[in-house]
């Protein structure tokens, strides 16, 4: 019987197996940042312990971080956390991307794009996005605060062996249907929660042929259908995107570690606890209407009605009153007034380039705020490069520095009560965006083009745009 | 951290199912660089309006629930963020025990290096408690040697744990004092070919 990927790297990072108990794991790579580590160093602190192996931690400043003005941060509990994880990195020598670096940005954008996630890695970080990195054929999840501590004291991690689940997608998408459709859909139509205790393994056509950006979209999602983590084999797509990064093994070691990630694939005859098959061409580009991810329909779709019979009623009535929607009303009805571009979904280099795309000649609706936050400051300057920065300044956006913003709103980006926002990122939950806020995920294009509108629009209809995403 | 062995108390019923972190504890409460004192942020933008007044119809602010230990959910708890706030907030609020049909792994995870106890029922066992819950009166006690969970009126049924986790909870062990015997191992690992070159 052959092997999924996600046993060969399992098996390959056992530190101890025992009757009774999880396993120990070895963890190759660590991120950490300034929300979910500050009580974990305390702990290591308090107890006079050290750090294991302060190479395998790396860190970055990006919930908190401010993105305008970024060097004065006014928020005094905000300031005292990014001055802790600075500290922390000091006393016990981790190398931190902090607001000057070069380095700095989201830690699931800043990992890929450094050559620091490589296949067949076991990668662990205090945030539930961990999944992200999955793309490259790791297997990456998200931990809390007592198991940073436990990974800075060890290196290692107790975890009970997940299922496996395969999901494979065929077929072709539709134009104007992106990787963040294709994540939303299947959430909306298995549930919050159908990836419980599983892996999930993307297999299919549809994630072959996609690129690494829209690869990480949909492994970053994993965790809003349930599952810790989520991954895809590496391949040729993986490597091209690998080579040459900053910290990605150098070129003759480059191509010796290919033959090794190679190894790594599931093989043919891999069984899985569970699997899943769809057909991508069934795939609409979607848009959430609730308050959580797995409330979302087509573009082309209408808010659930109570006698649809589809969901629990009262959860359905609690949804549709935060959201101030009523049942049945058409998705292209709904009033957007606020579009965020940006989070470790959908803020890297390709997101930016489809949103521009949208963009390009056209100017937002008056009544619509509009913002785009780069994933990290290397996007940002690739961006600039390309000439986006201009581009999207000239519809109307606000151009900001990297960092989560909007995607939680920890930092001053807020979205005002009662109000809705399009946005790239991956929770809709009561809140999220600010006290009252109504978020709407979407893919960079549909948000781009609900910018320009002040409303959704299925841009598979208009004729303007469905000739650029074509 | 506090052993828990035979608990017994009141439970407050929140009859909702997916009920995210982001709910349980809040963004603008992460910011503490503290362990403690998440409790009175706990649910805080369900439990207080605007004006930072009470909301009457929450069920947490309910008299009949005020002072029980026990949180009784509907599926799925603790979905969303790893924020390990959540379940601090949930510990100093006075909930070390949660019962649900299911909660989300991280969630889970994070409950028991607390020190707290998620246990998962069925769903009709759960519908059952929160029915005789009601009123605020009905005690249960749960006995985690046993994987035991039973009420006065006769209620009882059986819960799964994994064997690890029950050991840790009921001697209250701090699980980084138990890896770092495993220093040996560990190092034999970093140093074994069965490693990638990583
Ligand atoms: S962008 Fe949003 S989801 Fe991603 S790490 Fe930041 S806060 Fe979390």
């Amino acid at each position: 019987m052959g092997k999924s990927i996600i046993e060969k790297i399992w098996d390959r990072h056992i530190v101890s197996e025992e009757q009774d108990k999880p396993d120990l794991l070895y963890v190759d790579l660590h991120y950490i940042h300034e929300v979910t580590s500050p009580q974990a160093f305390e702990g290591i602190r308090m107890k006079g312990r050290s750090v294991r192996r302060p190479e395998r931690t790396f860190a970055t400043m990006d919930h908190n971080v401010p993105t305008v003005n970024r060097y004065f941060i006014q928020d005094e509990i905000a300031k005292k956390q990014l001055d802790a994880l600075a500290a922390n990195c000091q006393e016990f020598g981790i190398h931190l991307a902090d607001l000057t670096s070069s380095e700095q940005g989201i830690v699931h954008v800043i990992g890929p794009e450094l050559g620091l996630t490589q296949p067949g890695m076991t990668i662990v970080c205090g945030d539930s996005h961990t999944s992200t990195h999955g793309a490259f054929g790791s297997i990456a999840f998200g931990i809390g605060t007592s198991e940073v501590e436990h990974v800075l004291a060890t290196q290692t991690i107790w975890q009970t062996k997940p299922k496996t689940l395969k999901l494979e997608v065929n077929g072709e998408l539709g134009y104007g249907v992106t990787s963040k459709d294709v994540i939303l859909y299947v959430i909306s139509r298995f549930g919050v929660d159908f990836g419980t205790g599983h892996i999930i393994e993307y297999c299919g056509e549809v994630f072959r042929n996609m690129s690494m950006e829209e690869r990480m979209t949909v492994c970053n999602m994993s965790i809003e259908g349930g599952a810790r983590a989520g991954l895809v084999s590496p391949d040729d797509t993986t490597y091209s995107y690998m080579k040459g990064r900053k910290y990605a093994p150098e070129s003759s070691e480059f191509d010796r570690c290919v033959e090794e990630w190679s190894q790594l694939a599931s093989d043919v005859d891999a069984v899985y606890d569970r699997e899943i098959v769809l057909d991508g061409s069934e795939i609409p580009p979607m848009v959430s209407w609730g308050t959580n991810p797995g409330m979302a329909t087509g573009v082309d779709g209408f808010v659930p009605s109570i006698t649809d019979g589809v969901m629990d009623s009262r959860e359905l009535g609690r949804a549709l009153e935060y959201m101030g929607l009523n049942e049945g009303m058409a998705i292209t009805d709904i009033p957007v007034q606020h579009v965020f571009i940006g989070s470790c979904t959908n803020s890297r280099i390709e997101d930016l380039r489809k949103a521009a795309a949208v963009l390009s000649g056209q100017h937002v609706h008056p009544g619509v705020r509009a913002m785009v936050v780069p994933g990290s400051q290397s996007v940002k300057k690739q961006a600039e490069e390309e000439g986006l920065d201009v581009l999207f300044k000239a519809a109307g956006f606000e151009w900001r520095e990297s960092g989560c913003s909007m995607c939680l709103s920890m930092n001053p980006d807020v979205v005002p009560a009662g109000e809705h926002c399009a946005s790239t990122s991956n929770r809709n939950f009561e809140g999220r965006q600010g006290a009252g806020a109504r978020t709407h995920l979407v893919s960079p294009a549909m948000a781009a083009t609900a910018a320009l509108y002040g409303r959704f629009v299925d841009i598979r209809k208009n004729e303007r745009i469905a000739e650029l995403v074509r | 951290m506090e052993p828990i062995t035979i608990y017994t108390g009141r439970m407050a019923v929140m009859d909702r199912k997916n009920v995210d972190t982001d709910q349980i504890i809040p963004k603008q409460f992460l910011k503490r660089i503290e362990r403690s004192g998440f409790g009175q942020y706990l649910f805080y933008n369900w439990r207080y309006d605007e004006q930072g007044n009470e909301r009457p119809d929450f069920e947490l602010n309910q008299p009949e629930n005020k002072g029980t230990s026990i949180l009784l959910a509907g599926e799925n708890f603790g979905c969303g963020s790893s924020r390990e706030h959540a379940p601090w907030s949930l510990l100093d609020f006075g909930f070390p025990i949660v019962i649900a049909p299911s909660f989300a792994d991280i969630f889970k995870s994070n409950c028991m290096k607390n020190g707290m106890l998620p246990i998962a029922l069925t769903e009709a066992e759960v519908d059952y408690l929160m029915t005789a819950a009601a009123g605020g009166k009905y005690e249960l006690s749960v006995d985690l040697p046993n994987q035991k969970v039973s009420g006065q009126d006769g209620f009882e049924t059986h819960f799964d744990i994994h064997p690890y986790w029950k050991k840790m909870l009921v001697n209250g062990w701090d699980e980084i004092s138990i890896t770092l015997q495993y220093d040996e191992k560990i190092t034999e690992y970093e140093n074994s070919k069965q490693r990638l070159s990583i």
